[in-house]
């Protein structure tokens, strides 16, 4: 799926290939899944679920190793987790027992570094989380939680960011606020961001380019460019453009099976009523 | 690890072994004492209550030897308290040292044995054993090898409360839950750093749960075996009042016991509430 460009993408996936070997049996989850990402662009992934999303995200991350195919960082090979990509994951994942800032220095304990404080305060200004660092997971709403996420994975300034179905469990009027965070903070770092998600609309309001994966074994299906200026107000979701757009990869993900079938079916018994009488 | 699917939802971090310090939450959720009409309340309730069977031990002319009155058995805490102290003491050298080495050794190989699950299906059934045991039955084996001091009783209450402290610590390392641990994972942690960074702290309510029922079976313990043999602790004094007949004395000493108990209790319900709360 490369479009022709000659330079070496910000992170390139070939022929990626993951088979799970469990209990009932090998699941092909990835089958020879190619995509190139490029420097400071905004992927989405979108897919019917179960179709391989998170695999793909995970071994993008290097915290998956591949059944066959590669994933290049910068033209180099990845093999394990790498200082330069950022996770998000599902359900911010803080750790419960630390409060916002123990949990933003998580990743430099680990690390063995010492806390940017600067950047760290800029990011928690950023996304309006000042003077909340002496509260615990469980006492912030999910749409907090998940800032705070965003916050602890941009702390180490990675160029990748992977973002994994972030926002699948905030209601919806938090989850546009998330998504128009999320274009803010690009604006400001353009950190290359690799988004997965459920929402066809917030594939399109936030990405430069949607990518369809196809149901298990999961396949690049369609690729979509989204040609919104930024920064983009949520008036383009009104549009007529976007709610094409919507509807053609809604259609690829859930048409090929919903489709056909109904219309000849009717049809035939429209003639079966004709021909009676 | 590295070839589990990745899944996530909030049932599977407790991997179907939920955690309750609920059961420490009585305290948290009732004596709030808020108001001093509540504390009134309370000093009523308890006044007619000891007070009622004050009366009635009285009234029916209850012999001393049966069941002495509260005002009694209080006078005898008050008036024995010195003579009773030194047994306090040994009972609490016994029950702290014990306790401390079955703990620790409870703590590591919970560590240890659940980094390998094959090696843990082995060894369960024998933990299992050592749980279900009442240690107080080794004690009179314990006594003709190792005489009437402290030796045997140490070792009683480090068996009973070490293995109580293991399946419980084990059941909290158990708790696996792998987006935590693929979060330290993607910056690099360390099998030791995910350890100690990662499944300490998730074990660690589960651990407190531990420790409590741990102490209070090694109070058990020591108290049992000072029972069986030797001349001092609390568990002798037992045996030494009822033996003369001292029931006063006798219920004072059960008094402490309680005390000590409640004060067990308590201890690991604060530190529980200051390092483990995060776990609702």
């Amino acid at each position: 799926m490369n479009t022709g460009e000659t330079t070496t993408p910000k992170l390139g996936v070939q022929a990626a290939t993951k088979i799970y070997h469990t209990a009932s049996g090998d699941l092909l989850a990835l089958d020879r899944c190619s995509l190139d990402v490029r420097a400071n662009e905004i992927v989405s992934i979108v897919g019917p679920s179960g179709c391989g999303k998170t695999t793909l995200l995970w071994s993008m991350s290097g915290l998956h190793g591949l059944t066959s195919g590669e994933i290049r960082l910068d033209g180099a090979r990845i093999t394990g987790p790498h200082p330069d990509i950022g996770i998000v994951f599902q359900e911010a994942n803080l750790l419960p027992w630390r409060n916002l800032d123990a949990n933003i220095r998580f990743p430099f304990e680990i690390k063995g570094e010492k806390p940017d404080r600067a950047w760290i305060a800029h990011l928690l200004n950023r996304v309006g989380l000042d003077g909340f660092g002496g509260k615990f997971p469980r006492e912030l709403s999910g749409g907090m939680q998940q800032r705070a996420a965003i916050v602890r994975a941009l702390a180490l300034k990675p160029s990748v960011l992977l973002m994994d179905e972030p926002f699948g469990a905030l209601d919806s009027f938090t989850r546009e606020e998330m998504n128009r965070l999320v274009e803010e903070i690009w604006l400001d770092t353009k950190t290359t961001i690799v988004f997965i998600t459920h929402s066809i609309e917030e594939a399109i309001f936030l990405s430069d380019r949607v990518v369809v994966l196809s149901a298990r074994p999961g396949k690049v299906a369609k690729e979509y460019r989204v040609p919104f200026a930024r920064p983009r107000s949520l008036e383009i979701m009104a549009t007529k453009e976007v709610f094409d757009l919507t509807n053609r990869i809604k259609m690829d993900i859930v048409g090929e099976r919903a489709r056909p079938k109904a219309p000849e079916q009717e049809r035939a018994s429209a003639e079966i009523v004709r021909i009676r009488p | 690890m590295s070839d589990a699917i990745p899944e996530f939802s909030k049932s599977k971090s407790g991997d179907g072994q939920e955690v309750s310090l609920t059961n420490l939450s009585a305290f948290a959720s009732g004596p709030g004492i808020k108001s001093g009409k509540e504390v009134a309340a309370i000093i009523a309730v308890a006044v007619v209550i000891i007070g009622g069977i004050e009366l009635a031990l009285r009234l029916f002319h209850v012999p001393l030897y049966i069941m002495p009155p509260p005002s009694s058995i209080a006078y005898a805490l008050f008036d024995e308290f010195p003579l009773i102290a030194p047994h306090l003491g040994y009972t609490l050298v016994e029950l702290v040292s014990g306790f401390a080495i079955g703990a620790v050794v409870g703590l590591v190989l919970a560590g240890v044995i659940t980094q390998f699950p094959f090696a843990e299906k082995i060894v369960a059934p024998y933990i299992l054993l050592l749980v279900t045991t009442p240690m107080l039955a080794l004690v009179p084996l314990l006594i003709l090898r190792f005489g009437f001091g402290y030796t045997p009783r140490i070792i009683a209450v480090a068996l009973a409360a070490g293995p109580m402290v293991m399946i419980n610590a084990a059941t909290g390392f158990r708790r696996v839950d792998s987006a935590k641990i693929a979060l330290a994972r993607s910056y690099g942690a360390s099998t030791l750093q995910i350890f100690w960074k990662i499944r300490a702290p998730m074990a660690l309510p589960m651990i407190l749960v531990g420790l409590m029922i741990g102490a209070i079976f090694g109070l058990l313990t020591a108290v049992g075996a000072e029972m069986v043999g030797g001349g001092f602790g609390l568990g002798n004094r037992l045996t030494t009042y009822s033996s003369m007949i001292q029931m006063p004395q006798f219920f004072a000493v059960v008094l402490i016991l309680s005390t000590l108990g409640i004060l067990i209790y308590v201890l690991f319900f604060l530190i529980g509430k200051k390092w483990a709360s995060w776990e609702a």
